[in-house]
């Protein structure tokens, strides 16, 4: 877990270099996620109070958008293409596949923090469907048995060491 | 890959450098590059989902090995995705030759072969890379190229994007010098003429926003670029930022002196980070070259740009969405009028474009209106740019000239349908389009004979489906997304879509009445009229199309419980022939993640309908020779008496 000093420290930093204006909540949400992982209620306040908008304003753009989350990330995290072409080539199959395999929901972070599951809607890669994606790997033409075998490496790996 | 930093930092005085030094010093570095060896890699992101990067290493690795020093270049996507990851080796005086769907493995072969020798391995080459110099490259090898006619493709896949020189050697640029010495109503009457209509899907004159900001009195003016591409299935605008950004660039500048604005944005989607990066590096270059800046090539005229980068939500695609997401708010849209042209970002005059809209402005002004208008047809001009996938045999790209029919994208560019299957439907424009049947693919491309058929333009992701998709379930899958995306703003769109959505998930699970298909009718015209923007007004299309074309899957599925296609698990069952099983065999026994299979050594195996989880793996490691596991719709086809006892159970 990130502390609030640490929290407040790298929020900070990220502040200094922004001008005080509206249209930085989302960039500065984004960079906040990116240092962090997550966006901490602590880094919220704060950029509240930078762009002196109450704090409520930033909680409901946060949670308008579908990039922004408030737990910390699996330290795998995986992502399950549900675009058209993944649906219709079994991107469910390949989800419900992974739930099992990962014995946690859509949308959840395993109580371990080796991994997490996030569905999105299309990574662009529609001619490789069924795809998923490992922190930033991607593995086209899922099956759920390759699902099984996918993870494998990153269960065997579980502190997060394995970048791809 | 860093020879281009390298020439811009060459001592020369970069302000009172002219086009024509610019452009001659970019072509001598094309020209030097020409003279050698070189190896193209696509690397756009669907490259790299294919291992491009790998292939790059393995380059890397191979000619430091054996001592050459030949460029790598790292190009985007030349369309051909279903040939990923894609090689070009090029050596002056001889074949450019393109390699498909090149591993590590053989990578020494092509560097000892054609690299270092002579043999340009034609037993692994897909064909030959013809054209370029500023016009299209194409693969005469390929029959599809006969049908393609590629304008803002050309350069995808043929020049480095993260070298500017690139694509001023091949034409870039000369559109926005010829620009700058045309008035603004000139620039707004070439695109009048040339008839270009928005590509990001609805359609609208494009001349016409022109018109209206370069008329707004009030300043400072805005240009947004449109990079939001939410449609599931389509790709286009990625591949376009991927492979070749400094078109777009080059056209929101000019848009920029037409209306008159010094501010440009493009909103990016988050899940593009690669398309970012690479807008960012052209964007910076651009600079450098004073393409963007105060005084632009010494016109007086100035422009500047910046990303923005969106942050999930379809519904930001919504040109009044996506200001309020650039101003820093919920992206949610607003009433129309006012248009954005009058009151934009910030309640400014703001013109919002499509990335593909964008990139053919620099070629109109530059070859001229006349030459784009006699592309196309009567009402739809020039090329149309789309994503083939789903069940098709080459997916990918492709560039055709407006009123070219669907069957001749899908069979003569598009190899047919996949696996010898038969053509179900393709469905055209993401959860806002329509699925059309067989009966409609001689139907030409263009806006209005789209629209008439109950689909449309929309961004130009084509889904193709065959005998094994489910018309029922494709409507779900649509109508899902767009309750999740709803933005919530307009009920009938939050909760009307949702009441729709329970009904097919009824009809996909069985509990369907007859009575559902009307109020599915009546509910889509009430989401219709009841929906503020394009996201609700559109999103009982997919609905609307298969009750129109496939009404026949809606009542096998209430009426007989039977799924045609045999995809909604709950009326499908799996089953293992027993005179097929080779009961030797364990291989659906050990990989059924339920433990569903049962059945010792030497014994026919038999799956558990109860614990069987419908996933398809033991369909999928059935060896072919005995072909044991079969679908079954309805659940009720299921011989064995044990098993329909635990039905009724159920």
């Amino acid at each position: 877990m990130i502390t609030e000093e640490q929290t407040s420290q790298a929020v900070a930093e990220i502040l200094s270099s922004h001008k005080k204006e509206k249209k930085n909540l989302i960039p500065l949400l984004q960079e906040v996620q990116i240092r962090l992982g997550y966006l901490p209620r602590k880094a919220m306040q704060e950029i509240a109070s930078f762009l002196e908008v109450p704090g409520v304003e930033v909680w409901g753009v946060a949670t308008f958008y579908d990039q922004f989350r408030f737990v910390p990330l699996g330290k795998y995290h995986t992502r399950v293409c549900m675009g058209t072409a993944c649906h219709l080539a079994g991107g469910k199959l390949i989800l419900e596949a992974l739930e099992r395999e990962l014995d946690i929901k859509v949308g959840e972070t395993a109580e371990d923090g080796n991994f997490s599951l996030e569905r999105v809607a299309c990574i662009g890669c529609c001619m490789l469907a069924p795809v998923i994606v490992i922190k930033d790997k991607i593995y086209p033409k899922m099956t759920p048995f390759k699902v099984e075998e996918t993870l494998i490496p990153y269960k065997q790996e579980p502190q997060g060491k394995l970048k791809e | 890959m860093l020879y281009h930093f390298a020439f811009l930092s060459l001592n020369f005085d970069v302000f009172n450098v002219t086009f024509e030094e610019i452009n001659n010093r970019a072509k001598s570095e094309w020209e030097a590059l020409q003279k050698g060896t070189y190896i193209l890699v696509g690397t756009a992101t669907c490259g790299r989902a294919a291992g491009a990067l790998d292939v790059v290493d393995a380059f890397n690795k191979e000619l430091t090995r054996q001592g050459l020093e030949v460029p790598i270049i790292q190009v985007g996507c030349s369309g051909l995705c279903y040939a990923d990851p894609l090689v070009v080796i090029s050596k002056a005086g001889s074949l450019r030759v393109v390699y498909a769907n090149v591993t590590p493995e053989i990578v020494p072969r092509l560097v000892e072969g054609y690299v270092a020798g002579d043999d340009p391995c034609l037993e692994l080459a897909l064909g030959t890379f013809e054209g370029g110099d500023g016009e299209a490259v194409y693969i005469p090898e390929l029959p599809r190229f006969e049908h393609e006619l590629r304008l803002i493709l050309r350069r995808c896949g043929y020049i480095d994007p993260e070298n500017i020189n690139h694509y001023i050697a091949n034409g870039g640029y000369s559109g926005l010098e010829k620009a700058l010495k045309m008035s603004p109503e000139e620039i707004v009457g070439e695109l009048k003429k040339s008839g270009l209509r928005g590509r990001g899907g609805a359609g609208f004159p494009t001349h016409r926003k022109w018109e209206l900001c370069r008329k707004a009195r009030s300043t400072p003016k805005y240009v947004i670029c449109n990079a939001d591409e939410g449609d599931p299935g389509a790709f286009m605008d990625r591949v376009v930022l991927e492979s070749d950004p400094h078109q777009v660039i080059e056209g929101m500048i000019i848009a920029g002196h037409a209306i008159g604005a010094e501010q440009g944005y493009i909103y990016v989607r988050a899940e593009y980070p690669l398309a970012i990066e690479r807008v960012q590096i052209a964007l910076k270059q651009a600079g450098e070259l004073r393409f963007l800046g105060d005084n632009i090539l010494g016109s007086g005229f100035g422009f500047h740009i910046e990303i923005a980068a969106g942050a999930g939500a379809f519904v930001s695609g919504e040109e009044t969405a996506l200001i309020a997401a650039v101003e820093g708010k919920m992206s949610t849209p607003s009433p129309r009028p006012p248009y954005p042209a009058e009151l934009g970002l910030w309640n400014k005059p703001t013109l919002l474009n499509n990335v593909k809209t964008f990139a053919y402005v620099p070629l109109i002004v530059k070859r001229g209106a006349d030459w784009f208008a006699s592309i196309g047809t009567e009402g739809s001009k020039g090329t149309a740019v789309f994503t083939l996938a789903g069940k098709v045999a080459s997916a990918g790209l492709a560039e055709v000239p407006m009123g070219t029919t669907l069957r001749e994208l899908i069979y003569d560019i598009g190899g047919g349908i996949a696996k010898d299957k038969q053509f179900k439907a393709v469905q055209i424009g993401g959860p806002s389009g329509g699925c059309l049947p067989e009966t409609l693919l001689d139907i030409p491309i263009d806006y209005d004979s789209l629209r008439e058929a109950g689909s449309m333009m929309g961004s130009g992701g084509m889904i193709v489906m065959d005998e094994d998709n489910c018309m029922v379930d494709a409507a779900r899958f649509f109508l899902d997304f767009s309750t999740k995306e709803s933005c919530g703003k307009c009920t009938m769109c939050r909760l009307g879509t949702l009441q729709m959505l329970h009904i097919l998930e009824d009809i996909t699970a069985g509990r369907g009445t007859i009575e559902d298909i009307d109020l599915l009718l009546a509910l889509a015209e009430d989401v219709k009229i009841g929906s503020l923007c394009g996201l609700g007004k559109t999103a009982p299309n997919p609905v609307l199309t298969t009750l129109r074309y496939f009404r026949d899957e809606y009542e096998a599925h209430i009426l007989e419980k039977r799924c045609p296609a045999r995809v909604c698990p709950e009326l499908t069952a799996y089953y293992i022939l027993p005179d097929k099983c080779d009961r030797g065999c364990e291989h659906c026994v050990l990989t059924c993640p339920t433990e569903a299979i049962k059945g010792g050594k030497g014994e026919v195996k038999v799956i558990d309908q109860e614990k069987c989880s419908k996933c398809g793996t033991c369909l999928e490691v059935c060896p072919p020779e005995y072909n044991a596991v079969v679908k079954l719709s309805p659940v009720s086809l299921l011989p064995s008496p044990n098993s329909s006892e635990k039905r009724a159970r159920k």
